[in-house]
């Protein structure tokens, strides 16, 4: 059934409450207008723990609820509607799943808990340049003793400024371009050799390149198998995109409703200008997209929960469909609000500015648009 | 759970035994398809045999209750055997306007003597049935509609005309909009009445389309008596079940846009026909990136029809106005298939007969589409709709 059961409705009504009154789009504006270091408020991070929300994707037996990706992607959603920052993405959804899915049992062992408890920020490190292109990864990872020695750059590492720990990709066999030959590590941050430099974002949120420079890690920090990497990397990433695609959705639809009481609240040649049916017509076609993203997003979500690594196709579909809708509604919204719409002062462009990070990240609706088309034959 | 698996493992052994293999190719012609009727002629021995194995279990209709000819199968059921009759590419038994509209009307509307009489006979394919909608001055303001039934006793007498009737020539009876009030406001003198096509003053006349075929009519009526036991609901407020039935239409519309059931996409046509790239991508960049996106629109799209079927299920209520989104994106995405479809074949789609071709069938496919936005509400007045009721925007 492509809906929400009893449990997920009522996560979804407890985390709009908590979000609405804990981290409303104000809270985004703090960070941004205090300069927050870290990108988030630690604060809040902890109130998510304190709900499990951080423990969303972690088992039972290993301290978290296990209670799914579609209840992950309510979170998500719930957060887009607020513009919540937080490292839920990276930490609680993308490191989690390769932790759990693939760590070993020390690496489970020292970072389940501490993400479950919100001590830990775990940051995925796989692009390092303008495209992302997990395939093209060519940072070098060169045996060394018993362990590697890795060298090379990270472009945009969502949460790296905040990380106690990087998992990153970087190529033990193999060149540039092949799915083969890719490890995944999991590197402590204070490493000797790695340097984070805090980027300063469109969307104020925490963002960071990292430079490895002959980074030393053990045959112990490899996260799954040594040239075989590429899967979980790409489970990992999918993790992510379906994230950013319900939050996406959730961002598209605040932007919408958002508009809506503008058009019925805004008056102009004596009327209000929702009367207006080209206003009417553009508004309807737009809701219909935000629909159809929804439910783009939620297959993909249960996708996820029947089996990760056989969603990439909903996977795909739903960050491609929610990024170009997200992208359309934050257009419309600043049109249809106008000259005010375009000021710092309302919200609508805090949305539009998120709207273009969340869309890039892990894949923009061209590069799923593509991934669809293969997957479908041609 | 368990006994949904039941059901499942039952309904594949049932079809593989009694589904002809005749029935489990691909549709090439509008005569693969059985429309059933009084004068319907089979093309095929298992064509005739697949209709009334499945008529016999009541799956023409399998959500319809037992009593009516129907399956009295579950919405989770009914998904299953779909399912189940995709995977073995067996064709639709039967397909009729009684099927698609008339019996949910009569279902919801329809007096228990007017259910007993008709909905078994759409069932079993007995009787094909059409739909008096549109008038020449009632398209998209159909509440205007002007054709009326004066009050003759214990009958009423229809004249006017209708326009946009499908397959008026090949119908055996009628469901039609009539004016039964002319001093009330438009849709409050409006009455929903079934009657007979070979009743004296009824004629019809075939209208050429673009396409170069003929599914609509123009159908006259000329002092057609009808009684007044055929009337359903009550006197006047015909309105209702017109509504209803169009947001059923649109719903309906707007599935057959999707175009993935059936089907293949445009972007696997166009690769069979142009080829691909060592790495399996589409040769031509532009239609292969227009292809794309419309590939995950009608990805996401057909999500969107489950979604809203699975939420009417648990709200034990209809799809109701969002059949307006359904109806509007369905049918653009439609368009948009046919326009792809047409740019992969090039030079081949310019050619309207010969047997190369199939007479032209992509051309003629491709002209066909442009009448879904047009049909059943156009995608202007969807957009009002979903405005006014679902986005609450003020009237002009």
């Amino acid at each position: 059934m492509l809906v929400l059961n009893d449990d997920q409705m009522m996560l979804q009504d407890a985390a709009r409450g908590f979000v609405t009154d804990t981290a409303p789009v104000a809270a985004l504006r703090r960070i941004r207008d205090e300069k927050v270091a870290e990108g988030f408020d630690r604060d809040l991070w902890r109130a998510m723990a304190a709900m499990g929300w951080t423990g969303i994707l972690v088992p039972e037996d290993q301290g978290g609820l296990g209670f799914g990706f579609v209840g992950a992607g309510i979170l998500c959603e719930e957060m887009g509607r607020t513009l919540t920052a937080s490292p839920f993405l990276s930490t609680a959804m993308m490191a989690a799943t390769a932790l759990s899915r693939a760590g070993s049992p020390a690496q489970k062992e020292h970072w389940l808990p501490a993400i479950v408890a919100g001590d830990a920020v775990i940051a995925t490190a796989v692009d390092e340049g303008r495209r992302h292109d997990p395939a093209g990864t060519g940072m070098r990872a060169e045996r060394h003793g018993n362990g590697f020695r890795l060298t090379g750059t990270k472009t945009y590492v969502v949460d790296g400024q905040a990380a106690d720990a990087v998992l990153v990709a970087a190529r033990t066999a193999g060149s540039a371009g092949e799915p083969g030959g890719i490890s995944l590590f999991l590197v402590d941050a204070k490493a000797r050799g790695l340097a984070v430099e805090r980027l300063a974002t469109l969307d104020s949120r925490g963002a960071a390149e990292l430079t490895f420079d002959g980074v030393e890690v053990t045959a112990d920090d490899v996260i799954g198998a040594v040239d075989d990497g590429h899967g979980l990397l790409e489970v990992v990433l999918g993790v992510g995109r379906a994230g950013l695609a319900a939050e996406l959705s959730g961002n598209a639809q605040e932007s919408f409703t958002r508009t809506m009481a503008y058009l019925k609240e805004r008056k102009q040649f004596g009327r209000t200008i929702g009367a207006f049916q080209a206003l009417q017509h553009r508004a309807a076609h737009l809701f219909c997209e935000v629909e159809i993203a929804r439910s783009a997003v939620l297959a993909a979500l249960q996708a996820l929960d029947a089996d990760p690594a056989g969603a990439s196709l909903a996977v795909s579909v739903a960050k491609s469909k929610a990024s170009s809708v997200a992208r359309l509604a934050a257009q419309e919204a600043v049109q249809m609000h106008g000259g005010i719409g375009m000021t710092d002062a309302i919200d609508i462009g805090l949305f539009m500015k998120r709207m273009q990070v969340a869309s890039t990240l892990y894949g923009d609706a061209d590069f799923h648009a593509d991934r669809v088309a293969l997957a479908r034959g041609f | 759970m368990d006994s949904l698996d039941a059901f499942r493992r039952e309904t594949r052994a049932w079809l593989e035994t009694n589904c002809p293999v005749e029935m489990r190719t691909p549709v090439t012609g509008d005569d693969d398809i059985c429309w059933g009727g009084r004068r319907w002629v089979f093309k095929s021995e298992a064509q005739k045999v697949w209709l009334e194995r499945m008529a016999a279990r009541g799956w023409t209709v399998p959500g319809w209750p037992q009593d009516y000819g129907g399956g009295g199968l579950s919405h989770e059921e009914v998904t299953i055997l779909k399912e189940e009759m995709r995977a073995i590419g067996a064709r639709s038994p039967l397909e009729s306007f009684g099927i698609w509209m008339l019996g949910p009307a009569l279902l919801a509307f329809g007096s228990e003597a007017q259910k007993q009489e008709h909905l078994p006979k759409i069932a079993r394919g007995e009787i094909r049935w059409c739909q008096g909608y549109s008038e020449p001055n009632a398209g998209s303001d159909l509440a205007s509609l002007q054709t009326r039934a004066d009050d003759g006793g214990d009958h009423f007498v229809v004249t006017g005309s209708k326009i946009w009737t499908s397959y008026a020539d090949k119908a055996d009876m009628i469901f039609c909009l009539v004016r039964t009030d002319f001093s009330a406001p438009k849709h409050l003198g409006i009455s929903f009445i079934l009657f007979d096509m070979t009743a004296p003053g009824v004629s019809t006349k075939p209208i050429l389309l673009i396409s170069g075929k003929s599914p609509f009519c123009e159908t006259f009526f000329d002092g057609v008596k009808v009684p007044k036991a055929n009337l359903v609901g009550t006197l006047n407020r015909g309105w209702d079940i017109a509504k209803y039935l169009l947001t059923h239409e649109r719903e309906m519309i707007g599935g057959g846009g999707g175009g993935l059931l059936g089907g293949r996409s445009p972007g696997q046509v166009a690769a069979s026909e142009i080829g691909t790239d060592g790495q399996g991508r589409l040769a031509d960049p532009f239609l292969r990136a227009d292809a794309a996106r419309a590939e995950v629109d009608a990805l996401a799209f057909a999500a969107t029809m489950t979604r809203y079927k699975d939420e009417a299920a648990a709200g034990g209520k209809g799809v109701g106005d969002k059949s307006s989104v359904l109806k509007y994106y369905g049918t653009e995405l439609n368009k948009r298939r046919y326009e792809l479809l047409m740019r992969a074949a090039g030079h081949e789609g310019l050619e309207w007969e010969g047997a190369r071709t199939h007479d032209g069938e992509r051309p003629r496919g491709w002209l066909r589409t442009k009448a879904n936005s047009i049909e059943g509400g156009t995608s202007e007045v969807m957009l009002d709709i979903v405005a006014k009721r679902l986005l609450q925007l003020p009237n002009a």
